[in-house]
């Protein structure tokens, strides 16, 4: 008994702490751990995981990024045109042009396999989320949808000294 | 008091409306301030926020949510019983206000025996939360019941003997009468303070305390309502108003014992300073008493919203190998020093 009531003591002592800590206001170093979210946002880490964007136009329908999701959420939908050759005389290219790049955010899991793999950097990790829909049908984002949240995708960061430039 | 003859149809409507209040002013209080913000500021959150300033008004917005949900009993339910059993441990604590004193003259029945009364109809609402176990139909419900039943029979004795404390130094069961004993006692001579019961009773008052702790079936005490062992004990099966009565009848029985907790340790509606018969008492007394009260449910809450949950096996050890033996070594203290003194 005797060692009991010490420990009794201090449990009391945190929970009476945490109170006054609480209602100290912001400014003295208190404060709920809590946001208010609707009224004050907190910032997200610039990496944060919110929504993938799509920069169309380095986009070659590899379909790499399709085939690697665990969630089977990618949708692509492409044709082949031909291009103009590069030089006069040469053969006309083969270009192939997407039609269609759906992400399904009520099935993506945000594992980022598909930014990952993507082997000419269309895919992008952008911090935003606030994206909620009333109704599931319309979390699939269609291209032109993906493709504005380019905007809000950070800078990528410097790299670090002595790292190997890209060609 | 007032000068006036009130009908008797008019007195019984008064006592009516006024119990009613003295019930749920405490109770809705002690949900707001302590259950939705003080458990939350412990949490370090900030609790309800959106309705009414500060979430002042969520308690509306609950009885809204549960008087709009469907009163539903299970199919093998013995309705009538399951049906009747909120309302038994509704009525249990009205009953208790009915003994507390607010006042020289605020008071609902001035019962020779006040205190005694106010235990036992305490101890009445162990019959509700046993017609809800047994009449649910759900091995849940059951096992909540008997654990309540359990713990109630073993935690009204520490109780009753820590009260026999405080009544055999103030001697009398009179609520008004250990009111006037603590107010006019002295401590050694010295009456600046009176005599507050809690300096002299403190074992008493902690055993009573944790007592009502555990009659309360708040949180280290909480076994016949262990949300992972027993999904919700005899609640399980209960919804809509049903379960707002039961939910109401919680924090009013908290009132409860705060209020009996106040009138016998802490001196009741009398201050130190005010006079004990004055007219205005009747007005000053219950701020005074609530004020009160709201400082023992802090203590409850604090308790509650700190420690975790005991084994059954080690809330029985407690109340009859440690509390009782405290209670009853109390009472020969007291008695011994009531006649040296």
């Amino acid at each position: 008994m005797a060692k009991v009531v010490p420990g009794v003591l201090k449990g009391l002592g945190v929970t009476l702490r945490e109170i006054t800590k609480t209602v100290t206001p912001r400014r003295f170093g208190g404060g709920p751990a809590t946001v208010q979210y609707p009224h004050e946002k907190e910032a997200p880490p610039i990496r944060a995981r919110g929504v993938i964007a799509l920069h169309q136009g380095n986009c070659t329908v590899c379909m790499l990024c399709a085939r690697s999701c665990p969630d089977w959420c990618i949708y692509i939908e492409g044709h082949k045109e031909k291009a103009p050759p590069r030089r006069p005389g040469g053969k006309p290219r083969n270009v192939n042009i997407l039609d269609r790049f759906d992400i399904d955010y009520a099935l993506c899991m945000y594992c980022g396999i598909c930014v990952e793999v993507c082997p000419f950097d269309a895919l992008f990790w952008s911090p935003e989320y606030e994206y909620s829909e009333p109704s599931i049908a319309e979390l699939l984002h269609d291209k032109e949808k993906l493709t504005e949240w380019m905007e809000t995708v950070p800078e990528a960061p410097e790299l670090e000294a002595g790292a190997d430039k890209k060609k | 008091v007032i000068g006036v003859e009130i009908p008797y149809w008019g007195q019984t409507l008064l006592r009516t409306l006024g119990v009613t209040v003295a019930v749920l002013i405490p109770a809705g209080t002690a949900v707001y301030v302590y259950l939705f913000k003080m458990v939350s500021f412990m949490q370090s959150r900030l609790g309800p926020m959106e309705a009414g300033p500060y979430g002042s008004m969520q308690l509306f917005a609950e009885v809204g949510k549960f008087l709009q949900k469907e009163d539903l009993a299970p199919e093998r339910a013995d309705r009538f019983i399951f049906r009747a059993a909120p309302i038994v441990v509704l009525v249990t604590v009205f009953l208790v206000y009915v003994a507390v004193p607010f006042g020289p003259s605020a008071v609902f029945a001035n019962y020779d025996t006040g205190i005694f009364f106010a235990l036992a109809v305490t101890s009445l609402s162990v019959l509700g939360i046993l017609m809800a176990g047994w009449s649910s139909a759900n091995k849940y419900s059951l096992m909540g019941g008997l654990r309540a039943a359990g713990q109630l029979i073993a935690y009204e004795l520490p109780m009753v003997l820590a009260v026999i404390g405080v009544v055999i130094q103030a001697g009398t069961l009179n609520m008004q009468g250990i009111v006037a004993a603590q107010k006019n006692g002295e401590i050694f001579g010295w009456g600046g303070l009176g005599n507050p019961y809690l300096l002299t009773q403190f074992v008493g008052f902690v055993i009573f305390m944790i007592a009502s702790q555990a009659e309360l079936t708040q949180t280290p005490f909480d076994m016949p309502v262990a949300e992972s062992e027993l999904v919700a004990g005899y609640l399980t099966e209960y919804s809509g108003f049903r379960f707002l009565i039961f939910f109401i009848a919680e924090f009013a029985s908290a009132g409860a014992f705060a209020a009996l907790a106040s009138t016998l340790f802490l001196g009741g509606w009398a201050l130190p300073g005010l006079p004990l018969d004055a007219s205005y008492m009747n007005v000053v007394g219950p701020i005074v008493l609530f004020t009160k009260m709201m400082v023992v449910m802090f203590v409850i809450f604090w308790v509650r919203f700190t420690y975790p949950r005991f084994r059954e096996d080690q809330l029985q050890r407690f109340a009859w190998k440690y509390l009782v033996p405290l209670a009853l070594a109390n009472i020969m203290a007291t008695a011994v020093l009531k006649v040296v003194f």
